[in-house]
């Protein structure tokens, strides 16, 4: 059930028109595809990117009246193909090399689906989109522009980031690619396990950014959660024996399958006072499914942790049920892949289940100079504390987190908690 | 792709290098430029330590002569190479197998040469 499902639906092919939700699944089924087969036919990523963006954005006007045509794939192709040559044409010092060109161009595909048993072929773009030598922003936008097939103006909406911004970005990762000589390939070897971690955490980042956005007012016409989670199944069916690739694929899906039990009438709700029948059991299935393909590897990594660690979550029928020593051993564990003080924090707040709010309120504490800023860190610290009856020392770390917020959604949580509109300043 | 090499380091630090790990490590560096002599296009220049450097800078009226290195950074370019390699990947693999980067305060900057001048011209 990868995004190409999605373009043999056609129901809808002919004289209605198609939903914006099918153009931009059958746009991301194929944009990557037409990105790489145009960069090899030209040599230049830039050109080819801003050729089918062009194409694109041509496609979805046209079948928003018209319908999605039977061969979506080859018709966004022959629009690049010419948005490209006009490039060339304008481009005076192109000329010599027009002729040459012309003849090398390959003759349109009709099926741009990979061909069976063929790896795919947009794995080599997505690790060139990802390099070391990007700046880690820039590649989450260039992924979504070149892999994903989004809109300039559909990422800022999306990652609530200004339009210029992104496109700045854009262009000079691709001038990066250009000019440094940054391959589009997938590494092998040792290289390929680090190279596949900056992907996996593109990919992760894009995820999180659906997270951010959602509450925060903006009206964005894409979850980029959609497109981190299409992507990780395509990561995880190219590369079927990288364990991590499965590790993070399990993650988004236990996640995902709580995104409906995450809101109740706009306001969110925590893990622990989730309505666990609202959660998507298939993709709960699939996310377990994942994670013991990743198991059977043998090949430990920090994202199967995560997922191991979001199982735990979603294994039991009710929030008092979880194990948490289990949640801590893991914890413990994926320190040695991941120290960062998020995931430190987190670790805290497993321990303080099983060794009690002081012992986790004291690790929490020494985060106190990395997460400062971080109003999760405040928010943790406000229910450790609590727990502890330190209720005035609770109600300023409260305060505190509900500073440092920018997510509606979260305010109101906090101004519940606190029962106090006078927080609101 | 043609690239510059720039080996740098932390001259403070390396003063803090026993004579014979430097000379372990040294005897490596003439492996690798063996190992990789297919790659390299010219291999460049050892320069001597940054205390020996003068610089020539800008001025209001007319260039003016400084002794010293023209940045006040704590690493210094210790030398350079030309190598001619397929691509970024293949630069920076060479780089990283630069055997003085066991030494602490060591990088390597990797920067791609103009081989196209057409952007000059018109």
């Amino acid at each position: 059930m990868n995004g190409s499902d999605a373009a043999g639906s056609r129901d809808t092919r002919g004289c209605t028109a198609a939903s914006d939700r099918l153009l931009a699944e059958t746009v991301r089924a194929e944009a990557a595809r037409i990105v790489a087969t145009l960069t090899a036919s030209f040599g230049s990523l830039d050109l080819a990117e801003e050729a089918v963006a062009e194409a694109i954005e041509e496609a979805v006007r046209a079948w928003r009246r018209t319908g999605i045509p039977r061969h979506p794939g080859a018709w966004i192709t022959q629009a690049a193909r010419r948005n490209a040559l006009d490039r060339v044409r304008r481009e005076a010092r192109y000329r010599e090399k027009l002729g040459l060109l012309a003849r090398s161009l390959p003759d349109v595909v009709d099926e741009p689906t990979g061909g069976a048993g063929d790896r795919d072929d947009r794995l080599p773009l997505l690790f060139g989109c990802c390099h070391p030598a990007i700046a880690p922003e820039a590649r989450v936008a260039l992924t979504l522009r070149a892999v994903c097939g989004l809109t300039t103006a559909q990422i800022a909406r999306a990652s609530l980031v200004p339009e210029t911004t992104v496109a700045q970005r854009i262009v000079r990762a691709k001038r990066r690619i250009a000019a440094t000589g940054i391959p589009l390939r997938v590494p092998e070897g040792r290289d390929r396990v680090e190279r596949l971690d900056l992907v996996l955490t593109v990919v992760s980042v894009m995820y999180s950014e659906a997270h951010l956005a959602a509450g925060g007012g903006a009206e964005a016409d894409r979850d980029l959660a959609d497109d981190a989670l299409w992507l990780a199944r395509i990561i995880a069916e190219a590369l079927p024996s990288e364990a991590e690739a499965h590790g993070l694929l399990a993650l988004l899906l236990l996640h995902r399958a709580r995104e409906t039990a995450r809101s109740d009438g706009g306001e969110l709700v925590l893990l622990d006072r989730q309505d666990r029948s609202r959660w998507d059991r298939a993709m709960l299935d699939e996310g377990h499914r994942e994670l013991e393909r990743a198991a059977r590897l043998r090949r430990p990594g920090r994202w199967q942790l995560h997922a191991a660690i979001a199982a735990c979550h979603t294994d039991t029928a009710a929030a008092e049920e979880t194990d948490w020593l289990q949640v801590l051993t893991l914890y413990d564990l994926l320190l040695a892949h991941d120290r960062s003080p998020i995931v430190r924090l987190n670790r805290a707040v497993a321990l303080a289940q099983v060794e009690g709010p002081c012992v986790g309120l004291a690790e929490a504490d020494t985060l106190g100079d990395e997460l400062g800023r971080y109003h999760l860190w405040h928010a943790v610290r406000a229910r450790l504390l609590r727990e502890l009856g330190r209720d005035d020392d609770a109600v300023g770390a409260d305060r505190r987190a509900w500073e440092l917020t920018s997510n509606d959604a979260e305010r109101r949580l906090i101004e519940a908690r606190l029962g106090a509109p006078r927080f609101r300043s | 792709m043609k690239y510059v090499i720039m080996f740098t380091s932390t001259p403070e630090l390396d003063a803090a290098v026993p004579p014979e790990r430097a000379q372990e490590v040294y005897e490596r560096v003439y492996a690798w430029f063996q190992q990789h002599g297919e790659h390299i296009e010219d291999s460049g220049a050892e320069l001597q330590p940054v205390e020996t450097a003068t610089t020539v800078r800008h001025g209001a009226d007319g260039p003016v002569v400084v002794d010293g290195p023209f940045t006040e950074a704590r690493e210094a370019v210790g030398g350079f190479s030309i190598i001619d390699v397929p691509d970024l990947d293949a630069a920076l693999a060479m780089a990283r197998s630069w055997p003085m980067l066991d030494l602490p305060g060591t990088s390597v900057e990797v920067r791609p040469i103009v081989t196209d001048y057409s952007q000059f011209e018109q």
